[in-house]
């Protein structure tokens, strides 16, 4: 394969080293009048990239003969045809016999014209007779000129135009000297490394072409995860590595009861209006709250009549919302607006795992799915999206401990300066919104939820007074949508996403 | 959260202090409400109005749906005031206005309170802001005037006793607020249907065989609740004396709306903050009593608790004092152990210990508390098995150059079904009660509709789309608790000029032999090991999965199979791969052959 050659542009290289060697410099349209400017180029590109030739690119405008001037060269000008006819009849022409001579209508009328200024020719009678008895013939001496040469004075090639005997045209051609390695011969150069090279040994000896390392590589059509996946492994990495237990979040039909009434938010509340849930049709309605298989020993019975007895008249120490909880509104299903209601049954399984003297272990939860809010749809808002939630169950908890875990789970993703603001929710007292500052803002944004378990919740589960159970939670869009600069939630959730952005989104990394 | 508009020269001289936007966004901060405008430098505003501060209130700060509030609390929060001390005017009982409840209301609106607001001064700021808050009131609180309604009269164009009455619609006649002209019960729904303002509140009453109805001693109508008040007896700027009829049908949402009316606006009566009761008389019930109840509440509350959770170290004297910024009265208890804590008539949103906790929290400053570790257990970190087996998959199908996918669980019911030339045989799909639109009328039973949106939304690109997601469809199962279960799927779409059956096949091969399930072929002759598969000859017992041709309207015909899988034996169609039938395609605005593959992971656990 090294030895193979012979391409047209490999014989250009070669007869351009030839004619350097006699002549230096040379001009290309010169030397090679006959090959297309995009050739020579390539090859002085070529043989320029290897040292072994300099050139400079030369613009210059050209004169190239219309057909008529053409004509004018080979039979000479209108006029001289003309003064020609005349003068070989020595007795003069009539008009008609001019015509007849000449053999072309045009050229006899624009020929007498001239000859006549000319003081050629004049009229004797009923016929032309010749006054002198040589001519000059100019345009055609000067049509001649410019036919080699491709140009002439300006004066002239102007006036040439105005009779639009000629065109100009732009042309490049190149003024190509020796380089410091120039050559007789172009050494043959190798695209590639070849397994047949490395078998040979021709390797050794080859010269390879010079890479254009300004040019991107192939593309790898890539295999890519989705971008909001890629957070999410972010976050349960973090959860992984605070020790918490994801849960079984694979459940997006839940009952009144575990989304709304066991977290403590009253059958009245805003967030349970048609304009806030969806509810479901079909099937109709929920089973009240039973084990979901045999191992499952917790007595709902009691657990749905203490949830029912602190709405309705107060318990643990709460005086409740005093109103009639209707158990109807309870088994009402929805699509679950958050995952809380998953951590709400959770909790309420930590709690059947009392010892002796019933305690409960310590536990950390998390999860990362999908919820659903019957929003009217926006740039901000769809009517799914996945919440970030966790939750942790311990004894002796602080305030400034909830605050502390989650400067460090927010600090894992590379937020840091949070500030909490005193805020309300329904199953949470305190409830604390997170603040971050946002530098690009320059504001406070709000970047998270978090609070401690009212204690209706908790006692109505049977969990003992003194566990504390952190909450909180955020949405996996949200940052997701701050770090990549998205402003339209539907670029980044849904079947309107773009694949090609999911293929070149960067993989994500919180530490960096 | 309720957004409440105030006047901002008012509030800061209210609050006696000019605030930059920056010392006004921090004090909001810090107690928990927030600033979210302020249009004193919005070009928008007309060069008429003064500027407005738009402040977000909790949901349950009904105490904070008005200026008064707000000024109030900030001030008693800043120390500026204390925690007025209201109280019902000492008057005899015999010489109370009365308001008697009929059985009959008990078929529509079962319950009324009363107060009166003797020799108020109204300035138009403040006449606006007792308006706005009935307002903010029904919307919020009383759920759109549901489970309370408010009417306020000038009582001095009316005559007590009243009474509370529910009487048939032919009975009832009067000029309504805003009326020139009577009209009859029979006509108010067919009066207030177009009313924009009045219009969504008529379904509370439609019918209902009684109307609700308060009346004056001359049988004269003074409103309809929860619709509206009657043109005879509406206040003014010039109104004296302001008689309150509140209606409702839920016991305490009606005492918290009847407390916190009398609250903001008896400032302004020439006694502040003394309100004059009305007797309510419902002796059918035997719930005869005096309103406004203005009671408070006394809580002993555990000062370890306080501390403990707080995770401060204070005194029973500075808890009481900071208790006192949040408008509680708090002294310590004879038990040193315990402080004595008074909530204000107020302070509905106080149920437990705990919202007294939150208080004090408040009141030193969230971002004030000292820091603890929270880290006082081990616990071990454990990821659920499902999302572990699909992010495999997922995993692997990216590694094989597929694109994932994160389209929406809800979609259309034709989407689901006849787009896929699927039946709905009513077993499987979750409908929705009340979706905004079509797009979201169920919940999928299958990830073929999201994978096909999504190849349709992305025909532009260069061809051939390879696509997979690996996540939840929703199917009804009447055996468990919610009727609904959750299934985790993996499905893939090849979208190209060829219709890449062998492509999504070979996917599938690849996952399976990733998830060590051996390939079995089930047919004679086919022999050998491929590099990659193992091939089982015997299919009739050993584990393993193969494919089956199907016809089903899916799929263009001869060019579908179903994937079967026998994991321990046991034999199970997981689902199936196939070339999309042409009227598939169409439906979702497809112009090339698609293959798609869909199963359910489960079996894999």
């Amino acid at each position: 394969m090294a030895q193979t050659g012979g391409a047209p542009a490999g014989d250009l290289t070669t007869e351009i080293l030839q004619a350097l060697s006699q002549k230096d410099p040379i001009n290309s349209t010169d030397a090679f009048p006959q090959i297309p400017f995009e050739s020579i180029k390539a090859a002085l590109d070529r043989l320029a990239s290897r040292s072994m030739v300099t050139y400079e690119q030369i613009e210059r405008e050209e004169a190239f003969l219309e057909p008529e001037a053409e004509i004018i060269v080979s039979h000479g000008s209108h006029e001289a045809r003309v003064f020609d006819a005349v003068h070989k009849a020595l007795e003069g022409l009539s008009i008609q016999d001019l015509e007849k001579e000449i053999g072309d209508k045009t050229v006899t009328k624009l020929g007498q014209g001239k000859a006549f200024k000319e003081k050629w020719i004049k009229k004797d009678g009923a016929k032309l007779v010749a006054l002198v008895d040589s001519i000059n013939d100019v345009t055609r001496e000067q049509l001649k000129t410019i036919k080699e040469t491709k140009t002439h004075d300006a004066k002239i090639i102007a006036d040439l135009r105005k009779r639009k005997l000629l065109k100009l045209q732009k042309v490049i051609s190149f003024t190509v000297h020796k380089g410091d390695k120039f050559a007789l011969e172009m050494i043959k150069e190798e695209t590639d490394l070849t397994a047949e090279m490395l078998a040979s040994g021709a390797w050794k000896d080859a010269t390879f072409k010079p890479y254009n390392f300004k040019a991107l590589g192939a593309d790898q059509h890539a295999g890519a995860l989705h971008p909001l996946n890629k957070v999410r492994s972010e976050f349960r990495q973090i959860f992984f590595e605070m020790g918490f237990t994801e849960m079984p979040t694979n459940q997006f039909v839940e009952s009144g009861f575990w989304n709304f009434d066991t977290l403590f938010v009253p059958q009245q509340h805003p967030a349970r209006d048609l304009q806030d849930t969806f509810y479901v049709s079909d099937p109709p309605k929920a089973g009240r709250p039973t084990a979901a298989g045999p191992d499952d020993k917790a007595n709902y019975e009691e657990y749905f009549e203490n949830v029912k007895q602190v709405h309705q008249d107060g318990k643990y120490d709460s005086i409740g919302y005093r109103y009639p909880w209707a158990e109807d509104e309870s088994l009402r299903l929805v699509l679950r607006t958050h995952t809380t209601s998953v951590s709400a049954a959770m909790l309420h399984k930590l709690a059947q795992h009392k010892d002796e003297n019933g305690r409960v272990p310590p536990a950390r939860y998390f999860s990362i799915d999908r919820v659903f809010r019957n929003e009217t749809v926006d740039a901000t808002h769809l009517c799914e999206f996945h919440q970030v939630e966790g939750v942790i169950a311990d004894y002796g908890l602080t305030l400034g401990g909830l605050m502390e875990f989650m400067d460090m789970f927010f600090g894992a993703m590379g937020v840091t300066d949070l500030r909490y603001k005193p805020a309300y929710n329904p199953y949470t007292e305190p409830s604390m919104e997170i603040f971050s500052h946002h530098k690009g803002l320059n504001k406070l944004i709000e970047i998270g939820n978090s609070g401690i378990f009212r204690p209706e919740m908790l006692e109505a589960m049977g969990l003992p007074r003194d566990l504390r159970v952190f909450g909180f939670g955020l949405s996996l869009e949200r940052p997701t949508m701050i770090k990549y600069g998205i402003s339209n939630i539907r670029e980044l959730l849904g079947h309107q996403v773009d694949l090609s952005f999911v293929q070149k989104n960067p993989a994500v990394r919180f530490d960096k | 959260m309720p957004t409440i508009n105030v006047d901002k020269y008012r509030l800061f001289e209210e609050l006696g202090e000019q605030f930059t936007e920056e010392s006004f966004q921090q004090l909001c901060f810090d107690f928990g409400i927030e600033l979210d405008k302020d249009t004193e430098n919005d070009p928008s505003r007309p060069k008429d109005q003064r500027p407005e501060l738009a402040i977000e209130i909790p949901a349950n700060r009904y105490d904070m749906l008005c200026f008064e509030g707000i000024a109030m609390h900030l001030n008693i929060f800043r120390g500026k005031e204390g925690t007025p001390n209201w109280r019902l005017a000492d008057i005899p009982e015999d010489k109370l206005q009365t308001l008697t409840i009929t059985k009959e209301t008990e078929q529509v609106r079962p319950y009324a309170a009363g107060a009166i607001l003797r020799n108020i001064k109204f300035t138009q700021d403040s006449y606006d802001s007792f308006i706005s808050l009935q307002d903010k009131l029904h919307q919020n609180l009383a759920r759109q005037r549901t489970l309370v309604a408010i009417g306020t009269h000038d009582l001095d164009t009316i005559q007590g006793p009243f009474t509370y009455e529910a009487l048939p619609p032919k009975d009832i006649n009067f000029v309504p607020l805003n009326q020139t002209k009577k009209i009859s019960g029979e006509e108010l729904m067919s009066f207030y249907e177009t009313d924009r303002h009045l219009g969504r509140y008529l379904h509370i009453l439609r019918d209902k065989p009684v109307y609700p109805v308060i009346l004056d001693a001359n049988r004269e109508i003074c409103s309809l609740p929860p619709v509206i008040n009657s043109e005879r007896s509406k206040i003014t700027l010039e109104t004296k004396n302001v008689f309150i009829d509140m209606t409702a049908t839920d016991q305490t949402k009606l005492d918290v709306v009847c407390n916190i009316m009398v609250a903001m606006f008896s400032k302004y009566c020439a006694e502040p903050f003394v309100i004059e009761p009305v007797k309510v008389v419902s002796e059918h019930n035997g719930a005869t009593r005096i309103t406004p109840s203005l009671a408070t509440r006394t809580m002993d509350v555990e000062v370890d608790y306080l501390n403990q959770v707080t995770g401060l170290n204070e005194s029973p004297e500075s808890i009481c004092k900071l208790l006192s910024k949040m408008a509680y009265k708090a002294e310590p208890s004879t038990d040193p152990k315990f402080v004595k804590v008074t909530v204000p008539p107020t302070r509905a949103d106080v149920l437990h210990p705990c919202d007294v906790m939150e208080d004090v929290a408040i009141a030193y400053g969230f971002n004030s508390l000292p820091r603890s570790s929270p880290n006082r257990s081990v616990t071990i970190g454990k990821p659920l098995m499902i999302n572990k087996l699909s992010d495999i998959v997922r995993t692997e199908c990216a590694m094989a150059g597929w694109v994932e996918v994160m389209p929406l669980i809800l979609c259309s019911h034709e989407e689901n079904f006849e787009w896929l030339n699927r039946k709905d045989d009513g077993t499987t799909a979750v409908k929705l009660a009340n979706p905004r639109t079509v797009e979201y009328q169920v919940a999928r039973t299958s990830l073929l509709p999201g994978l096909l949106k999504t190849l349709s939304e992305n025909k532009a690109m260069k061809l051939p789309l390879q696509i997979i997601e690996s996540a939840d469809v929703v199917f009804k199962d009447d055996s468990v608790e919610r009727k609904a279960r959750n299934e985790r799927r993996w499905a893939a779409a090849h979208y190209g000029k060829t219709s890449g059956f062998e492509i999504v096949h070979g996917l599938l091969d690849r996952v399976m032999t990733m998830l060590k399930v051996a390939f079995v072929t089930h047919e004679e002759g086919l022999e050998g090991k491929s590099i990659d598969y193992t091939v089982k000859e015997n299919p009739s017992k050993a584990d393993g999965y193969f494919i089956q041709e199907i016809d089903e309207p899916t799929f263009f015909k001869g060019r579908a199979a179903a994937i079967y899988v026998r994991l321990g034996g046991e034999l199970k169609r997981i689902g199936e791969l196939g070339v999309l039938h042409p009227t598939v395609l169409e439906k979702f605005d497809l112009r090339y052959p698609v293959s798609t593959l869909e199963i359910n992971l489960e079996v894999f656990l």
